[in-house]
Protein backbone atom coordinates (compact mmCIF):
# COMPACT_ATOMS: atom_id res chain seq x y z
CA UNK A 1 0.00 0.00 0.00
CA UNK A 2 1.11 3.42 -1.08
CA UNK A 3 1.43 6.29 1.77
CA UNK A 4 -1.51 8.19 1.85
CA UNK A 5 -2.58 11.71 4.04
CA UNK A 6 -5.68 10.86 6.53
CA UNK A 7 -8.37 13.22 6.86
CA UNK A 8 -11.54 12.80 8.76
CA UNK A 9 -14.12 15.44 8.36
CA UNK A 10 -17.43 15.49 10.30
CA UNK A 11 -19.22 17.28 7.62
CA UNK A 12 -20.62 16.27 4.37
CA UNK A 13 -19.17 19.86 3.19
CA UNK A 14 -15.88 19.18 4.43
CA UNK A 15 -15.96 15.69 3.31
CA UNK A 16 -16.70 16.67 -0.27
CA UNK A 17 -14.35 19.98 -0.16
CA UNK A 18 -11.24 17.34 0.60
CA UNK A 19 -11.82 15.12 -2.52
CA UNK A 20 -10.22 15.11 -5.79
CA UNK A 21 -10.92 16.88 -9.08
CA UNK A 22 -9.97 14.04 -10.75
CA UNK A 23 -10.76 10.56 -10.28
CA UNK A 24 -8.13 8.54 -8.23
CA UNK A 25 -6.30 11.04 -6.25
CA UNK A 26 -8.66 10.70 -3.28
CA UNK A 27 -10.36 7.85 -2.14
CA UNK A 28 -13.61 7.65 0.05
CA UNK A 29 -13.06 5.20 3.45
CA UNK A 30 -16.04 4.19 4.77
CA UNK A 31 -16.30 0.11 5.32
CA UNK A 32 -12.46 -0.15 4.07
CA UNK A 33 -14.04 -3.52 2.71
CA UNK A 34 -12.93 -2.92 -0.75
CA UNK A 35 -10.78 -0.11 -0.76
CA UNK A 36 -7.80 -1.54 1.45
CA UNK A 37 -7.70 -4.81 -0.91
CA UNK A 38 -7.25 -2.50 -3.83
CA UNK A 39 -4.97 -0.19 -1.92
CA UNK A 40 -3.02 -3.38 -1.11
CA UNK A 41 -2.69 -4.66 -4.71
CA UNK A 42 -2.00 -1.17 -5.95
CA UNK A 43 -5.13 -1.28 -8.02
CA UNK A 44 -5.93 1.86 -6.30
CA UNK A 45 -3.18 4.62 -5.34
CA UNK A 46 -4.77 7.66 -3.83
CA UNK A 47 -2.67 10.75 -2.43
CA UNK A 48 -5.61 10.80 0.26
CA UNK A 49 -8.16 9.09 1.75
CA UNK A 50 -10.63 10.81 2.96
CA UNK A 51 -12.88 8.60 5.60
CA UNK A 52 -16.25 9.35 5.91
CA UNK A 53 -17.82 7.94 9.09
CA UNK A 54 -16.90 11.05 11.57
CA UNK A 55 -19.97 12.18 9.59
CA UNK A 56 -22.75 11.26 11.69
CA UNK A 57 -26.23 12.14 9.47
CA UNK A 58 -24.98 9.39 6.82
CA UNK A 59 -25.45 6.80 9.52
CA UNK A 60 -28.98 7.10 10.09
CA UNK A 61 -31.95 4.83 8.80
CA UNK A 62 -35.56 5.40 8.95
CA UNK A 63 -38.37 3.36 7.83
CA UNK A 64 -41.52 4.30 7.57
CA UNK A 65 -44.93 2.03 7.75
CA UNK A 66 -45.80 2.55 4.08
CA UNK A 67 -42.37 1.17 3.10
CA UNK A 68 -40.67 4.52 2.34
CA UNK A 69 -37.45 4.85 3.85
CA UNK A 70 -34.18 6.75 3.80
CA UNK A 71 -30.52 4.77 4.51
CA UNK A 72 -27.88 6.78 5.05
CA UNK A 73 -24.38 5.88 3.14
CA UNK A 74 -23.06 4.34 6.33
CA UNK A 75 -25.74 2.28 7.55
CA UNK A 76 -23.68 -1.06 7.59
CA UNK A 77 -24.82 -4.83 5.71
CA UNK A 78 -25.77 -6.16 8.73
CA UNK A 79 -28.46 -3.22 10.02
CA UNK A 80 -29.89 -3.12 6.59
CA UNK A 81 -30.17 -6.97 6.72
CA UNK A 82 -32.07 -6.27 9.96
CA UNK A 83 -34.13 -3.43 9.17
CA UNK A 84 -35.71 -4.35 5.74
CA UNK A 85 -36.22 -8.00 7.08
CA UNK A 86 -40.19 -7.45 7.04
CA UNK A 87 -40.49 -4.12 5.28
CA UNK A 88 -38.12 -4.81 2.38
CA UNK A 89 -37.68 -8.85 1.76
CA UNK A 90 -36.01 -8.34 -1.40
CA UNK A 91 -33.33 -6.01 0.15
CA UNK A 92 -32.88 -8.22 3.00
CA UNK A 93 -32.28 -11.38 1.03
CA UNK A 94 -29.80 -9.36 -0.65
CA UNK A 95 -28.11 -8.02 1.99
CA UNK A 96 -27.99 -11.66 3.64
CA UNK A 97 -26.17 -13.14 0.53
CA UNK A 98 -23.38 -10.36 1.41
CA UNK A 99 -19.99 -12.20 1.54
CA UNK A 100 -19.60 -13.04 5.70
CA UNK A 101 -20.46 -11.91 9.23
CA UNK A 102 -17.37 -9.83 9.11
CA UNK A 103 -18.15 -8.01 5.73
CA UNK A 104 -21.43 -7.64 6.79
CA UNK A 105 -20.69 -5.65 9.99
CA UNK A 106 -18.11 -3.47 8.34
CA UNK A 107 -19.39 -2.73 4.72
CA UNK A 108 -21.63 -0.06 3.97
CA UNK A 109 -24.60 0.51 1.89
CA UNK A 110 -23.11 2.97 -0.26
CA UNK A 111 -19.58 0.80 -0.24
CA UNK A 112 -21.75 -2.15 -1.74
CA UNK A 113 -23.08 0.51 -4.95
CA UNK A 114 -19.65 1.80 -5.31
CA UNK A 115 -17.55 -0.93 -4.38
CA UNK A 116 -15.30 -1.51 -8.24
CA UNK A 117 -15.52 -4.45 -10.14
CA UNK A 118 -14.35 -8.24 -9.09
CA UNK A 119 -13.18 -8.74 -12.62
CA UNK A 120 -9.70 -10.17 -11.99
CA UNK A 121 -7.70 -8.71 -14.81
CA UNK A 122 -8.72 -5.41 -13.20
CA UNK A 123 -7.98 -6.60 -9.43
CA UNK A 124 -4.76 -7.88 -11.08
CA UNK A 125 -3.37 -4.56 -12.15
CA UNK A 126 -4.65 -4.86 -16.24
CA UNK A 127 -7.13 -1.76 -16.10
CA UNK A 128 -10.61 -1.62 -15.69
CA UNK A 129 -11.37 -2.39 -19.41
CA UNK A 130 -8.61 -5.18 -19.16
CA UNK A 131 -6.39 -4.89 -21.56
CA UNK A 132 -2.83 -5.81 -22.25
CA UNK A 133 0.48 -3.67 -23.18
CA UNK A 134 -0.50 -3.49 -26.87
CA UNK A 135 -4.36 -2.28 -25.50
CA UNK A 136 -5.87 -5.45 -26.71
CA UNK A 137 -9.11 -6.61 -24.38
CA UNK A 138 -8.56 -9.65 -22.33
CA UNK A 139 -11.54 -10.82 -21.88
CA UNK A 140 -13.14 -11.90 -24.84
CA UNK A 141 -9.91 -14.51 -25.40
CA UNK A 142 -9.43 -15.02 -21.88
CA UNK A 143 -11.09 -16.43 -18.74
CA UNK A 144 -14.59 -14.83 -19.15
CA UNK A 145 -16.39 -17.30 -16.87
CA UNK A 146 -17.50 -14.71 -14.21
CA UNK A 147 -17.65 -11.63 -16.92
CA UNK A 148 -20.61 -10.07 -18.52
CA UNK A 149 -23.65 -11.92 -20.99
CA UNK A 150 -25.63 -8.53 -21.14
CA UNK A 151 -24.73 -5.53 -22.57
CA UNK A 152 -21.61 -6.44 -23.43
CA UNK A 153 -21.11 -5.09 -26.66
CA UNK A 154 -19.27 -1.71 -25.12
CA UNK A 155 -15.54 -1.89 -24.15
CA UNK A 156 -16.25 -2.94 -20.48
CA UNK A 157 -16.63 -6.35 -19.72
CA UNK A 158 -16.97 -7.08 -16.13
CA UNK A 159 -19.89 -7.86 -14.40
CA UNK A 160 -21.44 -5.46 -11.75
CA UNK A 161 -21.14 -6.53 -8.14
CA UNK A 162 -23.50 -4.65 -6.66
CA UNK A 163 -25.60 -7.05 -4.67
CA UNK A 164 -28.01 -4.13 -3.58
CA UNK A 165 -28.61 -2.43 -6.86
CA UNK A 166 -31.12 -5.08 -8.07
CA UNK A 167 -32.95 -5.13 -5.18
CA UNK A 168 -32.79 -1.07 -5.07
CA UNK A 169 -33.75 -0.91 -8.80
CA UNK A 170 -36.81 -3.33 -8.47
CA UNK A 171 -37.78 -0.83 -5.36
CA UNK A 172 -37.52 1.87 -7.49
CA UNK A 173 -35.07 3.79 -5.31
CA UNK A 174 -33.09 6.83 -5.50
CA UNK A 175 -29.17 7.50 -4.99
CA UNK A 176 -28.46 10.53 -3.00
CA UNK A 177 -25.62 12.53 -4.01
CA UNK A 178 -24.15 15.23 -2.57
CA UNK A 179 -21.16 17.32 -4.42
CA UNK A 180 -19.90 20.91 -4.42
CA UNK A 181 -22.76 22.36 -5.91
CA UNK A 182 -25.32 20.87 -3.60
CA UNK A 183 -27.66 17.80 -3.05
CA UNK A 184 -28.93 15.67 -6.10
CA UNK A 185 -30.67 12.11 -6.18
CA UNK A 186 -30.67 10.14 -9.42
CA UNK A 187 -32.54 6.97 -10.08
CA UNK A 188 -30.52 3.87 -8.98
CA UNK A 189 -30.71 2.57 -12.68
CA UNK A 190 -29.10 5.45 -13.86
CA UNK A 191 -26.82 5.46 -11.16
CA UNK A 192 -24.09 2.70 -13.13
CA UNK A 193 -22.91 3.27 -16.61
CA UNK A 194 -20.63 0.89 -18.56
CA UNK A 195 -16.86 3.05 -18.78
CA UNK A 196 -15.82 3.84 -22.13
CA UNK A 197 -12.24 4.25 -20.98
CA UNK A 198 -9.98 2.86 -17.80
CA UNK A 199 -9.99 6.23 -16.19
CA UNK A 200 -14.14 6.71 -15.69
CA UNK A 201 -15.59 4.87 -12.77
CA UNK A 202 -18.90 2.69 -13.29
CA UNK A 203 -21.23 4.96 -11.69
CA UNK A 204 -22.66 8.85 -12.32
CA UNK A 205 -21.03 10.00 -9.85
CA UNK A 206 -18.03 13.39 -10.14
CA UNK A 207 -14.62 12.49 -8.46
CA UNK A 208 -15.67 15.44 -5.77
CA UNK A 209 -18.98 14.38 -4.80
CA UNK A 210 -20.03 11.81 -2.23
CA UNK A 211 -22.96 9.10 -1.95
CA UNK A 212 -25.23 10.49 1.45
CA UNK A 213 -27.95 7.72 0.87
CA UNK A 214 -30.68 6.21 -0.65
CA UNK A 215 -34.01 6.66 -0.79
CA UNK A 216 -37.55 4.36 -1.38
CA UNK A 217 -40.36 5.37 -2.35
CA UNK A 218 -43.63 4.40 -0.35
CA UNK A 219 -43.97 0.66 -1.30
CA UNK A 220 -47.74 -0.27 -0.19
CA UNK A 221 -48.81 -3.71 -1.03
CA UNK A 222 -45.56 -4.44 -3.18
CA UNK A 223 -44.21 -7.92 -2.95
CA UNK A 224 -40.62 -8.37 -3.41
CA UNK A 225 -37.60 -10.82 -3.32
CA UNK A 226 -34.51 -11.53 -4.77
CA UNK A 227 -32.89 -14.84 -5.41
CA UNK A 228 -28.93 -15.29 -6.10
CA UNK A 229 -27.84 -18.51 -7.95
CA UNK A 230 -24.35 -19.19 -6.08
CA UNK A 231 -21.37 -21.49 -6.13
CA UNK A 232 -20.53 -20.66 -2.46
CA UNK A 233 -23.19 -19.88 0.28
CA UNK A 234 -20.70 -16.89 1.70
CA UNK A 235 -17.79 -15.38 1.08
CA UNK A 236 -17.91 -15.06 -2.71
CA UNK A 237 -20.69 -12.98 -5.19
CA UNK A 238 -23.51 -14.64 -6.55
CA UNK A 239 -23.18 -15.77 -10.20
CA UNK A 240 -26.06 -14.48 -11.51
CA UNK A 241 -29.53 -12.57 -9.47
CA UNK A 242 -32.45 -11.27 -9.75
CA UNK A 243 -34.69 -9.07 -7.34
CA UNK A 244 -38.57 -8.13 -8.63
CA UNK A 245 -41.05 -6.30 -6.71
CA UNK A 246 -44.40 -7.11 -8.03
CA UNK A 247 -48.05 -5.69 -6.96
CA UNK A 248 -51.03 -7.98 -7.18
CA UNK A 249 -54.70 -7.21 -7.16
CA UNK A 250 -57.83 -9.32 -6.31
CA UNK A 251 -57.51 -11.88 -8.36
CA UNK A 252 -53.66 -12.22 -7.95
CA UNK A 253 -53.18 -10.43 -11.05
CA UNK A 254 -49.92 -8.27 -11.68
CA UNK A 255 -50.97 -4.64 -11.89
CA UNK A 256 -47.27 -3.65 -12.26
CA UNK A 257 -43.87 -5.25 -11.93
CA UNK A 258 -40.18 -4.19 -12.16
CA UNK A 259 -37.21 -6.82 -12.49
CA UNK A 260 -33.58 -6.32 -12.24
CA UNK A 261 -30.58 -8.61 -12.76
CA UNK A 262 -27.27 -8.85 -10.95
CA UNK A 263 -24.31 -10.15 -12.09
CA UNK A 264 -25.25 -10.11 -15.70
CA UNK A 265 -24.18 -6.96 -16.90
CA UNK A 266 -21.68 -3.91 -16.42
CA UNK A 267 -24.30 -2.33 -14.88
CA UNK A 268 -27.25 -3.80 -13.24
CA UNK A 269 -29.52 -4.58 -15.67
CA UNK A 270 -33.09 -3.83 -15.63
CA UNK A 271 -35.37 -6.62 -17.75
CA UNK A 272 -38.12 -3.83 -18.83
CA UNK A 273 -40.07 -6.51 -20.92
CA UNK A 274 -40.02 -9.15 -18.78
CA UNK A 275 -41.49 -7.57 -16.29
CA UNK A 276 -44.29 -6.00 -18.81
CA UNK A 277 -45.16 -9.35 -20.12
CA UNK A 278 -46.49 -9.85 -16.63
CA UNK A 279 -48.80 -7.32 -16.09
CA UNK A 280 -52.32 -8.85 -16.09
CA UNK A 281 -51.06 -12.51 -15.41
CA UNK A 282 -51.09 -14.19 -12.38
CA UNK A 283 -47.66 -15.36 -11.02
CA UNK A 284 -46.93 -19.41 -11.95
CA UNK A 285 -44.27 -21.54 -13.07
CA UNK A 286 -44.78 -21.15 -16.34
CA UNK A 287 -45.61 -17.24 -16.29
CA UNK A 288 -42.34 -17.06 -13.97
CA UNK A 289 -40.48 -19.22 -16.76
CA UNK A 290 -41.52 -16.80 -19.80
CA UNK A 291 -40.13 -13.93 -18.06
CA UNK A 292 -36.62 -15.55 -17.24
CA UNK A 293 -36.74 -16.46 -20.93
CA UNK A 294 -37.36 -12.91 -21.97
CA UNK A 295 -34.86 -11.41 -19.40
CA UNK A 296 -32.14 -12.88 -21.45
CA UNK A 297 -33.37 -12.55 -24.80
CA UNK A 298 -31.21 -10.32 -25.82
CA UNK A 299 -28.12 -12.69 -23.99
CA UNK A 300 -25.26 -12.73 -26.14
CA UNK A 301 -22.58 -14.87 -24.35
CA UNK A 302 -18.86 -14.71 -24.30
CA UNK A 303 -16.72 -18.20 -24.71
CA UNK A 304 -17.20 -19.21 -21.20
CA UNK A 305 -20.06 -18.58 -19.63
CA UNK A 306 -22.91 -19.59 -21.63
CA UNK A 307 -23.98 -21.30 -18.47
CA UNK A 308 -25.01 -17.73 -16.84
CA UNK A 309 -27.80 -17.58 -19.51
CA UNK A 310 -29.65 -20.49 -17.83
CA UNK A 311 -28.59 -19.33 -14.54
CA UNK A 312 -30.19 -16.07 -14.67
CA UNK A 313 -33.49 -17.78 -16.23
CA UNK A 314 -33.44 -19.75 -13.08
CA UNK A 315 -32.82 -16.60 -10.73
CA UNK A 316 -35.96 -14.40 -12.10
CA UNK A 317 -38.23 -17.53 -11.68
CA UNK A 318 -37.29 -18.10 -8.39
CA UNK A 319 -37.62 -14.31 -7.48
CA UNK A 320 -40.93 -13.90 -8.79
CA UNK A 321 -42.32 -17.22 -7.36
CA UNK A 322 -40.89 -16.24 -3.80
CA UNK A 323 -42.48 -12.44 -4.46
CA UNK A 324 -45.71 -14.10 -4.82
CA UNK A 325 -45.21 -16.70 -2.05
CA UNK A 326 -45.17 -20.04 -4.14
CA UNK A 327 -42.67 -22.27 -3.43
CA UNK A 328 -40.66 -23.30 -6.42
CA UNK B 1 9.64 -4.33 14.61
CA UNK B 2 7.80 -1.28 13.82
CA UNK B 3 9.47 -0.42 10.44
CA UNK B 4 8.02 -3.56 9.19
CA UNK B 5 5.27 -1.46 7.14
CA UNK B 6 8.04 -0.34 4.91
CA UNK B 7 9.71 -3.37 4.76
CA UNK B 8 7.11 -5.48 3.80
CA UNK B 9 5.98 -2.90 1.51
CA UNK B 10 9.13 -3.22 -1.05
CA UNK B 11 8.90 -7.18 -0.21
CA UNK B 12 4.94 -7.08 -1.55
CA UNK B 13 4.90 -4.69 -4.59
CA UNK B 14 3.00 -7.00 -6.77
CA UNK B 15 5.24 -7.94 -10.34
CA UNK B 16 2.09 -7.75 -12.40
CA UNK B 17 0.29 -4.54 -11.97
CA UNK B 18 3.52 -2.83 -11.39
CA UNK B 19 4.59 -3.46 -14.33
CA UNK B 20 3.06 -1.73 -16.97
CA UNK B 21 0.24 -1.15 -15.44
CA UNK B 22 1.12 2.40 -13.84
CA UNK B 23 2.20 2.84 -17.59
CA UNK B 24 -0.96 2.51 -18.96
CA UNK B 25 -3.25 3.78 -16.74
CA UNK B 26 -3.02 7.68 -17.08
CA UNK B 27 -4.58 8.10 -13.73
CA UNK B 28 -2.74 6.28 -11.42
CA UNK B 29 0.23 6.87 -13.12
CA UNK B 30 0.37 10.49 -13.06
CA UNK B 31 -1.18 10.47 -9.34
CA UNK B 32 1.69 8.75 -8.03
CA UNK B 33 4.15 11.63 -9.72
CA UNK B 34 2.17 14.97 -9.01
CA UNK B 35 1.59 16.33 -5.84
CA UNK B 36 -1.80 16.78 -4.13
CA UNK B 37 -4.37 18.68 -6.72
CA UNK B 38 -3.95 22.34 -6.66
CA UNK B 39 -7.43 22.26 -5.52
CA UNK B 40 -6.12 23.86 -2.48
CA UNK B 41 -7.87 26.67 -2.03
CA UNK B 42 -10.59 24.15 -1.81
CA UNK B 43 -8.81 22.63 0.70
CA UNK B 44 -7.46 25.40 2.57
CA UNK B 45 -11.34 26.59 3.19
CA UNK B 46 -11.99 22.97 5.13
CA UNK B 47 -11.16 24.85 8.84
CA UNK B 48 -12.13 21.72 11.35
CA UNK B 49 -10.97 18.96 9.26
CA UNK B 50 -8.23 16.91 11.10
CA UNK B 51 -4.94 15.85 8.34
CA UNK B 52 -3.26 12.86 9.36
CA UNK B 53 0.30 11.77 7.61
CA UNK B 54 1.30 10.32 5.40
CA UNK B 55 3.84 10.18 7.91
CA UNK B 56 3.85 8.53 11.57
CA UNK B 57 1.55 9.62 14.00
CA UNK B 58 0.96 9.09 17.71
CA UNK B 59 -2.43 6.80 18.46
CA UNK B 60 -3.50 5.14 21.02
CA UNK B 61 -5.65 1.49 20.79
CA UNK B 62 -7.57 -0.02 23.46
CA UNK B 63 -6.56 -3.44 23.18
CA UNK B 64 -7.99 -6.20 25.67
CA UNK B 65 -9.23 -3.20 27.94
CA UNK B 66 -5.48 -2.10 28.23
CA UNK B 67 -4.74 1.59 26.68
CA UNK B 68 -1.73 1.22 24.42
CA UNK B 69 0.39 4.08 23.09
CA UNK B 70 1.58 3.29 19.11
CA UNK B 71 3.08 5.97 16.26
CA UNK B 72 2.00 4.51 13.06
CA UNK B 73 1.40 5.60 9.50
CA UNK B 74 -2.30 6.00 8.42
CA UNK B 75 -1.81 3.18 6.32
CA UNK B 76 -1.27 0.39 8.93
CA UNK B 77 -3.61 -1.77 9.47
CA UNK B 78 -5.19 -2.84 12.63
CA UNK B 79 -4.26 -6.27 12.44
CA UNK B 80 -0.31 -4.86 11.66
CA UNK B 81 -0.23 -2.45 14.28
CA UNK B 82 -1.59 -5.51 16.73
CA UNK B 83 1.15 -7.61 15.70
CA UNK B 84 3.94 -5.97 14.99
CA UNK B 85 3.37 -2.86 16.89
CA UNK B 86 1.90 -4.35 19.78
CA UNK B 87 3.08 -7.75 19.89
CA UNK B 88 -0.48 -9.05 20.22
CA UNK B 89 -0.38 -11.64 17.57
CA UNK B 90 -3.17 -13.89 18.16
CA UNK B 91 -4.63 -12.54 15.18
CA UNK B 92 -3.33 -14.02 12.03
CA UNK B 93 -2.11 -12.09 8.69
CA UNK B 94 -2.68 -14.88 5.71
CA UNK B 95 -4.66 -13.27 2.29
CA UNK B 96 -4.61 -9.96 3.99
CA UNK B 97 -8.00 -9.06 1.85
CA UNK B 98 -11.10 -9.73 3.63
CA UNK B 99 -11.61 -13.41 2.63
CA UNK B 100 -10.13 -16.03 4.86
CA UNK B 101 -11.18 -14.53 8.94
CA UNK B 102 -7.66 -15.71 10.55
CA UNK B 103 -7.33 -11.72 11.72
CA UNK B 104 -10.71 -11.78 12.77
CA UNK B 105 -11.32 -9.01 16.29
CA UNK B 106 -14.00 -8.14 18.04
CA UNK B 107 -14.39 -4.21 17.23
CA UNK B 108 -16.91 -2.49 19.54
CA UNK B 109 -18.67 -5.88 20.30
CA UNK B 110 -18.59 -6.47 16.10
CA UNK B 111 -16.60 -9.44 14.81
CA UNK B 112 -14.28 -7.83 11.73
CA UNK B 113 -11.36 -8.24 9.73
CA UNK B 114 -8.52 -6.95 11.80
CA UNK B 115 -6.72 -6.89 7.59
CA UNK B 116 -9.39 -4.11 6.30
CA UNK B 117 -9.52 -1.51 9.25
CA UNK B 118 -6.79 0.51 9.46
CA UNK B 119 -5.04 1.44 12.96
CA UNK B 120 -6.05 4.94 13.23
CA UNK B 121 -9.92 4.27 12.35
CA UNK B 122 -9.70 1.97 15.48
CA UNK B 123 -8.64 4.91 18.20
CA UNK B 124 -11.41 5.12 21.03
CA UNK B 125 -13.07 2.00 20.17
CA UNK B 126 -13.29 -1.38 22.06
CA UNK B 127 -10.77 -3.92 20.63
CA UNK B 128 -11.10 -7.91 21.68
CA UNK B 129 -8.76 -10.02 20.43
CA UNK B 130 -8.29 -14.19 21.25
CA UNK B 131 -5.27 -12.94 23.70
CA UNK B 132 -8.88 -11.53 26.06
CA UNK B 133 -10.27 -14.98 26.10
CA UNK B 134 -8.72 -16.45 28.74
CA UNK B 135 -8.71 -15.39 32.65
CA UNK B 136 -7.01 -16.78 35.49
CA UNK B 137 -5.65 -19.71 33.61
CA UNK B 138 -8.77 -20.41 32.86
CA UNK B 139 -9.78 -20.92 28.89
CA UNK B 140 -12.91 -19.68 27.89
CA UNK B 141 -15.55 -22.26 26.78
CA UNK B 142 -14.58 -21.43 22.95
CA UNK B 143 -11.23 -22.09 23.69
CA UNK B 144 -11.76 -25.20 25.83
CA UNK B 145 -14.37 -26.54 23.49
CA UNK B 146 -11.68 -26.29 20.92
CA UNK B 147 -9.55 -28.35 22.74
CA UNK B 148 -12.27 -31.21 23.70
CA UNK B 149 -13.51 -31.45 20.31
CA UNK B 150 -10.28 -31.21 18.25
CA UNK B 151 -11.21 -28.46 16.34
CA UNK B 152 -7.41 -27.59 14.69
CA UNK B 153 -5.20 -29.15 12.95
CA UNK B 154 -2.31 -26.63 11.73
CA UNK B 155 -4.10 -24.21 14.20
CA UNK B 156 -3.10 -21.15 12.21
CA UNK B 157 -7.10 -19.94 11.29
CA UNK B 158 -7.70 -20.91 14.86
CA UNK B 159 -7.57 -17.58 16.38
CA UNK B 160 -9.59 -16.15 14.34
CA UNK B 161 -12.44 -19.02 14.62
CA UNK B 162 -12.17 -18.48 17.99
CA UNK B 163 -13.28 -15.01 18.01
CA UNK B 164 -16.00 -15.32 14.95
CA UNK B 165 -17.56 -18.72 17.54
CA UNK B 166 -17.16 -16.22 20.66
CA UNK B 167 -19.22 -13.25 18.56
CA UNK B 168 -21.78 -15.79 16.85
CA UNK B 169 -22.52 -17.22 20.89
CA UNK B 170 -22.84 -13.91 21.86
CA UNK B 171 -25.09 -12.41 19.40
CA UNK B 172 -27.00 -16.24 18.74
CA UNK B 173 -26.43 -17.95 22.61
CA UNK B 174 -28.46 -21.08 21.04
CA UNK B 175 -27.35 -21.07 17.33
CA UNK B 176 -29.13 -23.93 15.26
CA UNK B 177 -26.98 -25.57 12.29
CA UNK B 178 -27.87 -22.99 10.07
CA UNK B 179 -26.86 -20.21 12.69
CA UNK B 180 -23.17 -21.87 12.97
CA UNK B 181 -22.66 -22.95 9.38
CA UNK B 182 -23.47 -19.42 8.43
CA UNK B 183 -22.11 -17.68 10.79
CA UNK B 184 -18.93 -19.11 10.89
CA UNK B 185 -18.83 -18.59 7.01
CA UNK B 186 -16.59 -15.65 6.95
CA UNK B 187 -14.02 -18.12 8.16
CA UNK B 188 -11.52 -20.67 6.11
CA UNK B 189 -9.73 -23.89 8.01
CA UNK B 190 -7.56 -25.13 4.90
CA UNK B 191 -7.15 -28.26 7.02
CA UNK B 192 -10.84 -28.83 7.06
CA UNK B 193 -11.49 -29.27 10.62
CA UNK B 194 -15.30 -27.80 10.27
CA UNK B 195 -16.67 -30.55 11.92
CA UNK B 196 -14.86 -30.37 15.34
CA UNK B 197 -14.96 -26.54 15.03
CA UNK B 198 -19.04 -27.49 14.31
CA UNK B 199 -18.95 -29.56 17.29
CA UNK B 200 -17.00 -27.08 19.76
CA UNK B 201 -19.20 -24.40 19.12
CA UNK B 202 -22.37 -26.53 20.30
CA UNK B 203 -20.38 -27.66 23.40
CA UNK B 204 -19.13 -24.12 23.69
CA UNK B 205 -23.00 -23.35 23.85
CA UNK B 206 -24.44 -25.34 25.77
CA UNK B 207 -21.83 -24.84 28.60
CA UNK B 208 -21.92 -20.92 28.21
CA UNK B 209 -25.78 -21.42 28.73
CA UNK B 210 -25.05 -23.54 32.04
CA UNK B 211 -22.78 -20.30 33.25
CA UNK B 212 -25.68 -17.81 32.74
CA UNK B 213 -28.20 -19.99 34.24
CA UNK B 214 -26.13 -20.92 37.03
CA UNK B 215 -26.21 -16.72 37.61
CA UNK B 216 -22.51 -17.06 37.38
CA UNK B 217 -20.77 -14.25 34.60
CA UNK B 218 -21.90 -14.31 31.35
CA UNK B 219 -18.72 -15.23 29.53
CA UNK B 220 -17.41 -12.99 27.53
Amino acid sequence: MNKFEYASPTTKEQAVAMLGKAWGETEILAGGTDLLSLMKDFVATPQRIVNIKGIKELSSLQILRDGSARIGALVTIDQLLEATRKSHPALSQAAAGIASPQIRNMGTVAGDLCQRPRCWYYRAGFGLLARNDAGQALVPSGDNRYHAILGNKGPALFVNPSSLAPALIALAAKVQIFGPDGAREVEVEKFFVAPQSSADREYALKSNELVTGISIPKSTGLLSATYEVRQREVLDWPLAAASVAIKLDAAKKVTSARIALGHVAPTPWVATEAASTLIGKTISEESAVAAGKLATAGAQPLSHNAYKVQLTQVAVKRALLAAAGISA
Amino acid sequence: MSSSDERRDEAEKPVVSRRNFLKGTGVAGVALTIPLAPGAEAQAGVAGVTVIGPERSKITLNVNGTPRALEVEPRVTLLDALRNDLDVTGAKRVCDRATCGACSVILDGKLVYGCSVLAIEAQGRKIETVESLASNGQLHPVQKAFVDNDAQQCGFCTPGFVMACKSLLDHHPEPSADDIRLGLGGNLCRCGTYVGIKAAVAQAATEMKKTRTKGGRRNG
